[in-house]
């Protein structure tokens, strides 16, 4: 049942930002004193010309991206997620979002997959703030090599990008890269009759174990890796709300304000069908990731239990 | 000097016109901040038509512009006063202020107007994108300079002084911030609500080249506004010492007119105060 784990998907955001650096000249990179952590150092080792570390200033660090945009750059920006959408939120509202500048921002650190350092430093709230900026692309990749594709295709757009990526190293999804990889567009890992996992980030390889578990059960999952929050894939939800009748999201993030609901606005408006939810209902608290991620109910076994109580419960019903 | 073909009666007579757009709008609009608006314009006025800026109305983006950043955003009125001036737009537009379905937005909006060179009115946010202008300007080996314009209350905001630190750090000699220092914000007297003082040194503090000026001496103006532009090696700030609602007698001083709009008949008291 267990995936290999891969590179850490801030590790293939570094990477992936110093070989764009080598393409593309007009790309410049700032961050907020943690370039060892979000590993923005491999592009400023590279190109110490096109690198701009603020210091721990958040706010600053959003509006000089801003102003190097206006000017035509390709600005990246990271700290931790948490950081750079709360401190930097006025900034990215007034001078990002509203003024549609090329900003992109990376937040490392998202979700309680961070462990040992805790509440403070881990991204709980960050998709939802950057869902709440209209004009605002925010997808959160789920292993080294949809990030990857994931930062070429942030850059190659033009107008606003957030993009969540974690600290732990992260199973392997995509283990021949992620090629066919498109803004907007979901990715359909496994199909299934009667009940569809919509999934991202670290919760994709989690959702693909549940549909391990549940076929066991005789239940027959489909799997649907939801990179893109914004612009949502509506055509694959309607899809899979229509042709298996149940979904479970599942996130790691606070569910009020992340994937799963926007999954539910377009299940409720396009085709309801029941739904179930796994992800954070509160904040978490310091410990081993992988404790962490248990005791928060973001595993494969609870996606699954939900999975399995949804198609139950609508067998009952019918009969 | 880059002012000597410049006579500094006809800047003043134009800022004086200006200052009567300034009133006109506003009184059409209703509402919006004549004090801080009429406090900037001689200022703005020096450096769009003092032969300090360079730029081209019919290329409102031309890539090697001056630009001109209005970090105090509520002020957007000198600042469509003096784009419709320069012919960026039709001078018409200007009461058309805050009207739906026009460009012209209560805050300056990037989006709107293609002149208005950042979306402002958050305050503290125009330093740090003047900033970012700056070291692209360096980054490209453009020869522009970016100006930025703060307000004294607004220099109570934290990011103020994250994009000082910033821009001294990265010795961004190509930024220059003009602190239109007219004494009062929305509460009050800016000594009473929250004090900026001793503000020349804090610049200083912070790596800045500063110069400090009587903001409504058009001579004084254009002089700082070309020893910044002399000044390379580090950001320069001016520190103009100014009055709110300068030019219209009961508007000065007279921290009601912070943004509240005058009267028709207030209008027209302005306007003949205001007269060639």
């Amino acid at each position: 049942m267990a995936r290999p784990l891969g590179e850490a998907t801030r590790e293939a955001y570094g990477k992936a930002l110093a070989e764009l650096g080598r393409e593309n000249p007009n790309i410049v990179v700032l961050d907020g004193d943690l370039s060892k952590s979000t590993m923005t150092k491999y592009f400023a080792q590279e190109f110490p010309g096109r690198f701009f570390n603020v210091g721990i200033a958040e706010a600053n660090m959003v509006g000089v991206a801003a102003g190097l945009a206006a000017a035509g750059k390709v600005a990246f920006a990271s700290s931790f997620a948490c950081f750079v959408m709360c401190k930097g939120f006025d900034q990215l509202r007034l001078a990002v979002a509203y003024s549609d500048n090329n900003v992109k921002i990376v937040g490392t650190h998202g979700g309680i997959s961070i462990g040992e350092d805790g509440v403070s430093q881990m991204g709980h709230e960050d998709i939802g703030l950057a869902l709440s900026l209209p004009g605002f692309v925010v997808m959160v990749p789920a292993d080294g090599a949809q990030t990857r594709a994931a930062v070429r295709a942030a850059a190659e757009h033009i107008g606003p990008v957030y993009i969540r990526v974690g600290r732990p190293k992260a199973p392997i999804v995509y283990e021949n890269g992620c090629p066919d990889f498109q803004i907007g567009k979901a990715i359909m890992l496994r199909d299934g009759r009667d009940v569809t996992l919509i999934a991202n980030g670290l919760m994709v390889a989690a959702a693909l174990d549940a549909a391990e578990m549940l076929e066991q059960d005789g239940v027959s999952a489909r799997v649907l890796d939801m990179h893109t929050v914004r612009p949502l894939d509506e055509e694959a939800v309607e899809k899979a709300a229509r042709e298996t009748g149940a979904i479970v999201v599942a996130e790691e993030h606070l569910l009020h304000t992340g994937l799963a609901s926007q999954v539910a606005m377009a299940v409720a408006r396009l085709h309801p069908v029941p739904m179930r939810y796994v992800g954070l209902t509160q904040y978490a608290e310091s410990g081993a990731p992988d404790a962490l991620m248990r005791k928060y109910g973001l595993t494969g076994e609870n996606i699954a239990r939900e999975a399995l109580e949804i198609v139950r419960s609508r067998a009952s019903s019918v009969v | 000097m880059v002012t000597s073909d410049v006579s500094l009666k006809q800047l003043e007579r134009t800022a004086r016109k200006l200052r009567r757009h300034i009133v006109k709008m506003l009184a059409i609009a209703g509402s919006g901040h004549p004090g801080g608006s009429l406090s900037a314009i001689d200022i703005l006025t020096a450096l769009f038509f003092g032969n300090v800026m360079r730029y081209n109305p019919q290329n409102p983006r031309w890539e090697d512009r001056d630009r001109f950043i209005l970090s105090k955003g509520h002020a957007v009125p000198a600042l469509y006063a003096v784009l419709a001036e320069a012919g960026f737009i039709p001078e018409e537009w200007l009461w058309q202020l805050r009207k739906i379905d026009t460009p012209m937005q209560g805050h300056p909006s990037v989006k709107d107007l293609p002149a208005v060179e950042a979306s402002t009115g958050s305050l503290g946010q125009g330093l740090s994108i003047g900033l970012g202008m700056a070291l692209a300007a360096r980054i490209d080996g453009k020869p522009y300079r970016v100006y930025v314009m703060i307000g004294d209350g607004e220099s109570e905001e934290g990011q103020v002084w994250e994009a000082a630190m910033a821009a001294s750090h990265f010795h961004a000699g190509n930024l220059t911030a003009i602190l239109d220092y007219n004494h009062y914000q929305l509460d009050g007297a800016i000594g009473e609500i929250m004090s900026i003082e001793p503000v020349v040194s804090k610049w200083e503090a912070f790596g800045w080249a500063v110069r400090e000026i009587d903001g409504h001496d058009m001579k004084q103006i254009l002089d700082a506004l070309h020893w910044a532009r002399e000044t390379r090696e580090q950001p320069s700030i001016i520190v103009a010492h100014t009055v709110k609602g300068k030019g219209v007698s009961f508007m000065e001083g007279n921290n009601e007119f912070h943004g509240k709009a005058p009267t028709q008949s207030e209008l027209e008291q302005a306007l003949a105060e205001l007269a060639d």
